[in-house]
Parts: C-alpha cells; sequence; structure tokens
C-alpha cells in the first residue's frame, strides 16, 4: 500500500469523514481558545469547567435540551461556586476548584449511571469520534461557527483583558464581563471538544496547543495561527493513527497533540531547552577562553 | 476641552473612605487636582497609595463620598478615555507575547470601533506617542525585552496616544537607573505642561522637588497637600511613616 493509499482509504467511509470533520473543528476552537487561557492563568480553570458541564450534558439529553445550553449553565455554575468557596471560606482557589469540579464532575458520572438511554453516555466521557452522527456534527458546526465568530471579531478586546484588565476598565470597558464571555465560550467548546476527546480529555485540547505556540513565539497574533494548525495537524494524525492501530481515537489524538509539545518544548529555537542550553554552555566556554 | 475647562478640578475625590472587610484602607480622604500639573503621593506601605488610584479609577467604589473626573461621572470620563494608566512592575505579565506597539495601540482601542481595527489616525497617534518617549527604534521588540525605564516609557506613550487628560502612575520609579528616571521626569513634566494632570504615587522623595508641583502625605488620611518642599519637612515625614519626632527628639 503506498502513501496516498493510506491516506485516502479511511476517507472512503463516512464514520472516519465525519470523524476528521469533529476533530479539525474541535482542535481548531479548542487550540485558539487555549492561547488566551494559558496566558491569562487559567489551564486550571479549563479543566475545572470543562470537566464540570458533565452534569449539565447529561440533564440537557434527559430533557431533550441541546448540550450546549446545559454546559453552559453548569459551567457557570461551577465558576460561581469555585468563586463563592474561595471567597467565604479559607481555601485557596486551588482549594476550591478541586472540590467543585470533582463534585460535579462524580454527579454527572450518577446521573449517567441511573439514566436509561438509547446511546451510550460513556461516550461522553472517553469520546466518540467514530460514532458521530449528522446532528452531533451540526451541533459541532453551528456552536463551533458561533465561537469562532466571537473569539475572531473580539479578539484583541480578550487579549487586552489578559495583558491588562485594568487598562481595559480604565477605557471604560468592563472586564468582568469579558472574563465571563470567555469562560462562556469555554463551556461552548467543550461541548464541541467532548465530541471528539470526551469529558476527561477535552482539558488537554484546551491547554496543550497554546502552550505549545507560546513556546514558539513573542507575537500573540503568530500563537492564534500556530495554535491551531499543530493542534488540527496532530488531531488528524491521531484519527489516521488510530485507525490502523485500532486504538482509542481520542486517546491518540491528544497523544499525538501531546508529542508535538514535547517536540517543541525541546527543540524550538529560542525558548527550546536545547537551544537555551546550548547558548549557556556557548556562554560559559566564551567567558572561559576570555579568562 | 470647553467643558473639561468649565469645571475646577481635573481629580476631585471628596472624603472617601473605603474599607477592605474590617482593615480600613481610606479615612475620609479628601483630594483635588488641577490642570497642567504634576502631583507626588507619598505614603509608607499600606498607606492607601494603591486604593487612592483604585478609587479615582473607579475599580473600588468607595464607602462614603464621591469621585469626579473633570467634573463627569468616574465611568463616563473612563468611556471618554480620560483617565491613562502606568501599572506597577509586579501587575504587568513581561513575558507576555505582545510588542511595544502593541501596547501603545491599546490605548487608542477607545478609539476604534467593534473590533479594535486600527485606522491611519490610530497609527499615526501611536507613531508620534512612540516618538516623544523616544522608543520608535524600539517598537518592535516584545515588552519584556525593554530596560525599565523603556518599559516606563512604553506605558506613558500608552497614556499619550489614549490622549488621556489624567495620567496616573504606580510607583514609576522602582527599579528604575537614575538617566531614565531623569527621561521619565522631563517626559511627565511635558505631559502637564501640555494640560495634562498627572498623579505618581514615589518613594524617591529626593526627585519629588524636581519632578511634583504639589505633593500628598498620605496616610489613610490625606495628612497634607501642598507645596512639595514643604510637604518633604522632615517632621511632616515623620508624621507620615508614623514616627513621632518630638519622642525621639526626647530620647
Amino acid at each position: 500500500m503506498n502513501l496516498i493509499e493510506l491516506l485516502v482509504e479511511p476517507l472512503t467511509y463516512t464514520f472516519m469523514l465525519r470523524a476528521l470533520a469533529v476533530t479539525i473543528i474541535a482542535a481548531v476552537l479548542c487550540a485558539i481558545l487555549s492561547c488566551w487561557l494559558v496566558l491569562i492563568g487559567w489551564s486550571l480553570m479549563g479543566d475545572a469547567v470543562s470537566h464540570a458541564v458533565l452534569p449539565g450534558v447529561v440533564l440537557a439529553y434527559i430533557v431533550g435540551a441541546p448540550f450546549a445550553l446545559g454546559a453552559l449553565v453548569f459551567g457557570f455554575l461551577a465558576v460561581a461556586l469555585i468563586g463563592g468557596v474561595r471567597d467565604t471560606s479559607r481555601l485557596k482557589e486551588d482549594a476550591a476548584i478541586g472540590i467543585v469540579f470533582t463534585t460535579l464532575f462524580s454527579f454527572g458520572l450518577v446521573l449517567i449511571s441511573v439514566t436509561p438511554s438509547q446511546v451510550d453516555l460513556n461516550h461522553i466521557i472517553f469520546g466518540n469520534l467514530l460514532g458521530v452522527s449528522a446532528a452531533d456534527l451540526w451541533q459541532v458546526l453551528i456552536i463551533g461557527a458561533i465561537t469562532f465568530m466571537i473569539l475572531l471579531l473580539k479578539r484583541k478586546d480578550f487579549t487586552l483583558y489578559a495583558f491588562d484588565p485594568t487598562h481595559a476598565h480604565a477605557l471604560g470597558m468592563n472586564p468582568k464581563l469579558m472574563g465571563a464571555v470567555l469562560l462562556g465560550l469555554l463551556a461552548m467548546t467543550s461541548v464541541v471538544a467532548l465530541q471528539a476527546v470526551g469529558v476527561i480529555l477535552v482539558v488537554a485540547m484546551l491547554i496543550i496547543p497554546g502552550a505549545t505556540a507560546y513556546l514558539l513565539t513573542d507575537r500573540f497574533g503568530t500563537m492564534l495561527v500556530i495554535a491551531p494548525v499543530l493542534a488540527a495537524s496532530g488531531g488528524v494524525l491521531g484519527v489516521y493513527v488510530s485507525y490502523y492501530l485500532d486504538a482509542s481515537t481520542g486517546g491518540m489524538v491528544v497523544l499525538a497533540q501531546g508529542l508535538i509539545f514535547v517536540a517543541v518544548y525541546l527543540f524550538s529555537p529560542r525558548q527550546g531547552l536545547v537551544a537555551s542550553r546550548l547558548a549557556t554552555l556557548r556562554r560559559r566556554r566564551a567567558l572561559s577562553t576570555a579568562g | 476641552m470647553s467643558s473639561q475647562a468649565q469645571h475646577p478640578w481635573a481629580i476631585d475625590v471628596q472624603n472617601a473612605t473605603v474599607h477592605y472587610g474590617p482593615v480600613q484602607a481610606l479615612d475620609h480622604a479628601t483630594v483635588q487636582l488641577g490642570r497642567g500639573m504634576v502631583c507626588g503621593l507619598v505614603g509608607m506601605n499600606g498607606s492607601g497609595k494603591s486604593t487612592l488610584f483604585k478609587t479615582i479609577m473607579g475599580q473600588i467604589k468607595p464607602d462614603t463620598g464621591s469621585v469626579q473626573i473633570n467634573g463627569q461621572d468616574p465611568q463616563q470620563a473612563r468611556k471618554k478615555g480620560m483617565i491613562g494608566y502606568v501599572p506597577q512592575n509586579e501587575a504587568v505579565d513581561w513575558d507576555f507575547p505582545i510588542s511595544v506597539r502593541e501596547v501603545v495601540m491599546t490605548g487608542r482601542y477607545g478609539h476604534m470601533g467593534f473590533t479594535r481595527r486600527p485606522r491611519k489616525a490610530d497609527q499615526r497617534a501611536v507613531d508620534e506617542a512612540l516618538e516623544r518617549v523616544e522608543l520608535s527604534a524600539y517598537a518592535g521588540r516584545q515588552i519584556g525585552q525593554l530596560s525599565g525605564g523603556q518599559k516606563k516609557r512604553a506605558f506613558v506613550a500608552r497614556g499619550i496616544a489614549q490622549e488621556a487628560s489624567i495620567m496616573l502612575l504606580d510607583e514609576p520609579f522602582a527599579g528604575v537607573d537614575k538617566r531614565s528616571e531623569a527621561t521619565i521626569t522631563k517626559l511627565l513634566r511635558e505631559v502637564a505642561d501640555d494640560g495634562g494632570t498627572v498623579l505618581v504615587s514615589t518613594h524617591d522623595l529626593h526627585a519629588l522637588p524636581q519632578l511634583a508641583d504639589e505633593a500628598i502625605l498620605l496616610m489613610r488620611r490625606v495628612l497634607m497637600h501642598g507645596d512639595p518642599t514643604r510637604v518633604l519637612q522632615p517632621e511632616n515625614l515623620a508624621m507620615a511613616f508614623g514616627l513621632d519626632p518630638m519622642k525621639r527628639g526626647g530620647q
């Protein structure tokens, strides 16, 4: 089998086409959002919100509402609870986050276990790329398009919010509202990504691409290009490899993104470990010859 | 400009009291600043300097008292871009992937539309502001790759590009060498000479008389507000920094 056949063969299956479509949409969306999350320092918050949407999604399934709605409600509930516990007790934020999201996530697990359903709700937890239905794909497309447009149009405001919220306030903007919008987009994006890799691994797609891009450039605008390109490449690679190895698709997608991060972490021209070690060595050698 | 000129004070804080839980940070503070002047804000850590800044910027609503900016509600004043501010060193993520020019450009956001796409006038204002603070050659650098003094000037440039009539600077001389300090002082004097109002919190008391037309001694209350050389008299400073000169003299 030559390379072209290798690439084309999976595409003859509708389920593979849908899997690739959802992977690319989810990867691009998560990657763009992750650029802000990484810079604001919201990685843990991304972890929390993406897990806490689980009961919302299950409840939405039970009453027949859109998943995004349930996710939004529980995403905001999680953020409110985290803020509440942090501000009204002596606990620090990381403890508040840990308590709130695991409790909500467990609530979701319990709901799943007692809900009779035709579709396997376990797919929400581990993702079900190969079982994406046409309706799922539509939902991903619609949520993805809305989120993408908001992020694209207001990207400069979000970047200002991440860099200097006080200045945003001084210009008469509302930083609290901007933060809330970002968290809402985070909840919506979680719904898209959980189709691909499941609730547990969504957080990976929300952190890895932004972190990888941050190690490659000093320009936020460039990050917004690098992150989605790398994330989508990793995603497509993961789907193909999982097809031929018959391995977990969601797992393989995140594994591919993680391996790309490792490569960049080691070999990034300026921020990479190898480059900075070499630079240190060179400096030392220069010093010793000068001395 | 005409409506601004009608009102006597650029910054008018009346009787502001602020609490953080049980801790009182400001105690009936009244601060009135005119136009075309630099005012130094002096006080020890915890004397309420940052709280006063936050009150002026409307980040904190005082329990009692009121704030007016150029005779207007602070929210209106902010929307009109009247207030520029230069953050403390510790408040900035210097690794943030943003260039000097992009930082200065954020000063123009109030002048731009929904998506903040810069127009020619914005580009020109940023170019001019960068030139004013002598950072044109560094416009493309990542913000963290500037020296301490250059970083401060970049944020002053942001205020200039914003066309802010009021500039608030929280400890601009911390971690800045003497030469840069002189450059920043000259720059702030120019902003004042153009009719701006500059409020600077500082620990650098020696440089204050060259920099400021007025000084405020703060210890939750406004202990003193007047000519810098008078405010900086040792007995006054002792009061602000919690020493009692009479007692010390007796020992």
